[in-house]
């Protein structure tokens, strides 16, 4: 019951007492949720979020970014945090990285930062309004990390919205992330190219009114 | 030699949510296979993905995990009934420790389980 109003409560007025929503970024390692963040602050405030690589968990500690306006086509006007989390994962191994080309020394130290950022993904959590899961468009979308990403977002009410991103590449196959997720809005993206971001901003101001 | 578990949902019912997740992650720890009758809550899943990673070190480096339940879609009336009635009893869940499981494969008809290749190979 506790909870029932604590949720209640953060609805109604804790986007109203902070100001603006939270809008987070979720999704497993590598999905590009950076490359996406990037692009949002990018077109809206003229700066990037953080780096990206190849490698899996580039992106090991959250990264906010303030008073974000978003301006759609009608003039309305969202004003949100965009929060950019490490990529959730059930494991990790440092000598993947190691095989990656990085040295012993560091992999073991991304390793460990790693753990400790999937586990301040997951509790964060609470503390946004609406999330936004990137999932590459070329894997396969009924991992098991998906699946407990959205469910988790479903028990807790939150408004949700999937990015199937990396439609520029020949593998991708954003079809099958809209069969596998029917219950949300799906949005393709290339958040590398920019393609289908304008449709990504418009589905954003759908989501968060809800 | 790959051992494997079965967990009966009357066992994990019996604990709390945090002796649940205690006790399928310390089965995978031994290197076991569990294969739990049922399924966890949502928030129990991304508490057990959180309690693995605290527990990562050079010797365990995570799990695979799959959730198979009956397809809903599919289900009859009387499916959809039962689902009611036993909760998260319906399913299974598959969690295998990361040394031992590459992958889990799921498939409607069937499970696979991809396994890690052994890194030093005995000499006869």
């Amino acid at each position: 019951m506790l909870d029932f109003i604590t949720k209640f409560w953060r609805r109604l007025f804790g986007a109203a007492l902070r100001g603006n929503v939270k809008i987070g970024l979720y999704g497993p390692p590598n999905s590009g949720k950076t490359t996406l963040a990037n692009r949002i602050c990018k077109d809206w405030i003229g700066e990037e979020m953080g780096s990206v690589s190849p490698i899996a968990h580039e992106t090991r500690e959250i990264q906010q970014k303030e008073s974000i306006v978003l301006k759609n086509k009608n003039g309305d006007e969202l004003t949100f945090a965009l929060v950019d989390t490490p990529g959730i994962a059930t494991r990790i191994d440092y000598e993947d990285f190691v095989k990656a080309g990085m040295p012993e020394k560091a992999a073991k130290r991304r390793a460990r930062e790693a753990t400790k950022g999937v586990i301040d993904s997951i509790k964060w959590l609470d503390e946004m309004d609406a999330v936004v899961v990137v999932l590459d468009a070329t894997q396969d979308p009924f991992s098991q990390v998906n699946i407990t990403i959205l469910g988790n977002l479903q028990a807790r009410d939150i408004p949700v919205l999937v990015v199937a991103n990396k439609v520029d590449l020949r593998k991708a196959k954003p079809k099958r992330v809209e069969a596998a997720f029917p219950q949300y809005p799906v949005v393709h993206v290339s958040a590398k190219e920019g393609r289908n971001v304008d449709e990504l901003y418009e589905e954003l101001f759908k989501v968060v009114g809800r | 030699m790959v051992t494997m578990q079965l967990v009966p949902y009357n066992e994990l019912q019996a604990l709390t949510s945090v002796g649940r997740i205690r006790k399928l992650l310390s089965l995978a720890k031994e290197k076991k296979i569990v294969l739990v009758q049922g399924r966890l809550a949502k928030e129990e899943e991304a508490e057990l993905i959180k309690a693995t990673m605290e527990e990562i070190n050079k010797d365990f480096r995570g799990i695979e995990l799959a959730v198979i339940e009956p397809n809903a879609k599919g289900g009859s009336f009387m499916d959809g009934v039962a689902s009611m009635l036993l909760g998260n009893r319906v399913g299974m869940t598959v969690i295998g420790p990361a040394s031992v499981v590459k992958s889990i494969r799921r498939d409607p008809n069937k499970i696979e389980l991809l396994m890690e290749e052994r890194r030093s190979r005995r000499r006869r």
